[in-house]
């Protein structure tokens, strides 16, 4: 029963989406009120209906209905309760009912917010959010159908990937399809902007929240796949420039971008172009990632499912990127810029060069991404690039993009004056070059690490001297320190935020840096009561021990971790063998430090247990990516406070 | 009109920038792919390859001690021979698909970096994977060996 139902609500759905998506872009067009209200009863139809598939497949994993092939596929009867749930995002179509489940909730948000609000953009928004509500729908419908049968009806099923039966896989796919489908309020919102030709800066203020929230799941969504990477797959990194990854990086280079980019237009009247285009563009490569890693076309250590799926998203890319660019080459005439750039000292130039490294940026990465594409279809040789090309091109550009970060919200507006200059940036400069050349004196001699440290202090040194001047001048008002320091964050939390963000990026910027510059790793075979160093930590192997858990068969190693200090501490790498799999998986076991981290994978093992091979290494700093993530929580959610002035 | 030359000449200086680290970034880390046939068909020592095929039965020699990990990649016609130093992944076994990547070398094998072991996303039925490695068996060795 439960196919048949999941599949027809899937196809009603499909057909309430498509109506209310041609309903509400003819009520745009003849202003027919009755045409709006109905297509919002489609909307509030396709998010009931698309609840439904999803709790449908649900309950089919709760009660191993394995007639459903899905959940044939991606579960079994020893799978325990919650990756039974998360097994719902665990493969292609599930992903995609959770993508489409977002958007219709987005949908509704985007219905109850703003139904009584903005009456001109509001029919084309609901328009092009349910055309493209109506795409995913079709996918359910066609190429990757959750509901499938399977006959006839296995006693048990092949199980979940046991790489994905982690904490980080029930939340890392939320946060990344949060982020990837947030980008398409902001979306619908220049569409009908376009469509309306009432392309002022409203559309902008209107989407700034929507934008930022999708930026942040975005940013939360990549790092938690960072975390998940190094903690579940062994090879001690977070980021192999892989093109899954590549794909969620790109929408948030330009996502990034376009944060920035917005602010030169709600105060210059510059740039409309430009925001519209990277709107788009941020859009189009949230599908494009899709098309990408679901297509197959693209070799990746991700294996995906391929299928006439990479048809159906480049088809709708297409579709995306030629109604788009067509609506702005219509609209041209009213898209005149009213300012200029007077100077290049100024803020709009540092905003724009942080636009041009950062499109740049995602440039390189979507070229190198799909550069074996290139190569073969232009010289027919078989050609990749790997981690050297994007770190050799991406570190110049990030660190750039790491000094403009110092020097965009302090340099004046129009044309920055050498007072300007001097009083925000000599002592700051001062301060990072100082930190650059004390780190060097301690001993440091990565150039590349020097000239972090250096920016981040810079960074660092802007934002306290701004706050602490802002503080200052509301302490002469009568405040306390902490009253001062309270009602500046909230008086105005959208710069403080921003600036909290910006701390935030620099504690990932220093992870980043110090953890390839500074880990250390070796491999070793140890018999029973050997031990092996590494950067001042003794790790000896006391035995193996083999134990059978609920769905799997478990080799867990016993290894003692002594440093220097008389600290002891115990580690039980293991492997862990699948009935599924073919081979048994490394579960990496780990000590997570401030300052360095011990991680420990028991690779191979004589059967008797008297040896065991091991990958041991001291990752220094990995620690701050996730507390860098913490601050970019903090600096987000200071951002989107609602504003206190409207309030009020 | 001289303020708009200085913004062209930055925005030429940059693409010409960008231009230069992208080919500079290209022609150092390039990758061919290769089949072991191809490979062999025309090897240049120092040349970074991607070799994809299978691992070559009854050629896989393990040694713990030194981490030497030897075995030929084959492609039914031709079989490469690979030398790694390392544990050999998780995926990795005999019969089965495999990518390294490496180089060419001048004494006549095949230094991987990295090995990929492919990874397959096929249904397979639950019940014939138990019969593999032997688990029950290893169960017993193990736990007679640590004397619990």
């Amino acid at each position: 029963m439960t196919p048949e139902l999941g599949y027809a609500a899937t196809v009603v759905a499909f057909g309430l989406a498509l109506y209310g998506s041609i309903a509400s872009a003819v009520a745009g067009r003849t202003g027919r009120t009755a045409l709006v209200q109905s297509s919002e009863r489609a909307a509030v139809g396709v998010w009931i209906l698309v609840t439904g598939c999803m709790l449908l497949l649900v309950y089919a994993f709760l009660t191993f209905d394995f007639s459903v092939r899905y959940v044939a596929i991606n579960t079994n009867r020893g799978t325990p309760f919650y990756y039974r749930i998360t097994a719902l995002w665990g493969a292609l179509e599930g992903s995609i009912i959770l993508w489409t489940w977002m958007l219709a909730l987005y949908t509704l948000i985007v219905v109850v917010q703003y139904r009584r609000r903005h009456p001109e953009f509001y029919p084309w928004v609901l328009s092009a959010m349910m055309g493209i509500a109506a795409f995913f729908l079709l996918v359910m419908t066609i190429p990757a159908p959750p509901f499938e049968r399977l006959t006839p009806v296995p006693p048990d099923g092949r199980g979940l990937n046991p790489l994905l039966q982690d904490s980080g896989m029930i939340t890392h796919p939320v946060a990344l399809y949060l982020g990837f489908t947030g980008f398409t309020v902001p979306f619908a919102f220049a569409i009908a902007a376009l469509a309306t030709g009432r392309i002022g800066d409203e559309w902008i203020t209107i989407t700034r929240r929507w934008t930022v929230i999708a930026w942040y799941f975005l940013a939360l969504g990549l790092l938690i796949g960072g975390w998940w990477s190094y903690h579940v797959l062994g090879w001690g990194g977070y980021w192999a420039w892989d093109p899954v990854e590549n794909a969620a990086v790109l929408p948030w280079l330009t996502g990034t971008a376009l944060l920035h980019s917005v602010m030169i237009q709600e105060r210059r009247r510059m740039l409309k172009i430009w925001n519209l285009t990277l709107v788009i563009l941020t859009f189009s490569l949230t599908i494009f990632g899709t098309f990408l890693t679901r297509s197959g076309i693209i070799g990746s250590v991700h294996a995906f499912s391929q299928g006439s799926i990479g048809a159906f998203f480049l088809g709708f890319l297409a579709l995306v990127l030629l109604t788009s660019f067509s609506l702005l080459a219509w609209r041209m005439d009213r898209l005149k810029a009213q300012g200029e750039l007077d100077s290049i000292f100024s803020r709009e130039s540092v905003f724009l060069l942080n636009n041009v490294f950062l499109v740049a940026a995602a440039f390189t990465v979507f070229f190198g991404t799909i550069f074996p594409l290139l190569s073969e279809a232009v010289r027919g040789v078989k050609v990749s690039v790997g981690a050297p090309f994007f770190n050799l091109v991406n570190i110049p550009l990030f660190l750039g993009l790491l000094i403009l970060m110092g020097v965009g919200p302090l340099i004046a507006w129009r044309r920055a004056s050498a007072d300007n200059l001097r009083r925000n940036f000599l002592m700051p400069t001062a301060v990072g070059v100082a930190a650059a050349v004390i780190a060097r004196a301690l001993g440091i001699a990565n150039s590349l690490v020097l000239l972090c440290i250096a920016a981040v202090v810079f960074v660092t040194g802007t934002i306290v001297l701004d706050f602490l001047r802002a503080v200052r001048a509301r302490r002469r008002s009568g405040d306390g320190w902490a009253a001062a320091t309270l009602g500046l964050l909230r008086r105005q939390n959208r710069r403080y935020g921003g600036f909290v963000v910006h701390l935030g990026i620099l504690v990932v910027a220093l992870g980043v840096a110090g953890s390839n510059a500074w880990s250390l790793h070796t491999e070793t075979t140890l018999g029973r009561g050997e031990s092996v160093e590494l950067g001042g930590y003794r790790v000896r192997f006391d035995g193996l021990r083999a134990s059978e858990e609920s769905n799997h068969f478990k080799v867990t190693g016993t290894f003692t971790v002594s440093n220097g200090v008389g600290s002891r501490d115990v580690l039980y790498p293991a492997k862990k063998y699948y009935a599924q799999e073919q081979n048994p998986i490394a579960y990496v076991d780990y000590r997570l430090g401030l300052i360095e981290d011990v991680y420990l994978v028991l690779g191979d093992f004589a059967r008797d247990g008297s040896q065991a091979t091991i990958k041991l290494q001291v990752n220094r700093m990995v620690s701050w990516l996730w507390l860098g993530g913490l601050v970019l929580t903090l600096g987000t959610g200071l951002a989107i406070l609602p504003d206190r002035k409207k309030a009020a | 009109m001289k303020r708009r030359a200085k913004f062209i000449v930055g925005g030429v200086f940059i693409l010409g920038a960008l231009g230069y680290l992208i080919y500079a970034g290209v022609s150092q880390s390039v990758v061919y792919f290769v089949t072991p046939s191809e490979l062999m068909a025309a090897p240049v020592s120092g040349k970074t390859y991607r070799l994809g095929g299978m691992v070559q039965a009854g050629t896989l020699k393990w040694e713990p001690k030194s981490l030497d990990l030897t075995f030929a990649v084959s492609d039914g016609k031709t079989a490469v021979p690979v030398r790694h130093k390392g544990t050999p992944p998780d995926l990795f076994a005999e019969g089965r698909g495999a990518v390294v990547e490496g180089t060419w070398t001048a004494d006549g094998h095949f230094k991987a970096a990295t090995i990929l072991a492919k990874h397959s996303e096929e249904y397979k039925a639950p019940d014939d994977g138990a019969a593999e490695p032997g688990y029950k068996e290893l169960l017993r060795t193990l736990q007679g060996s640590s004397g619990k």
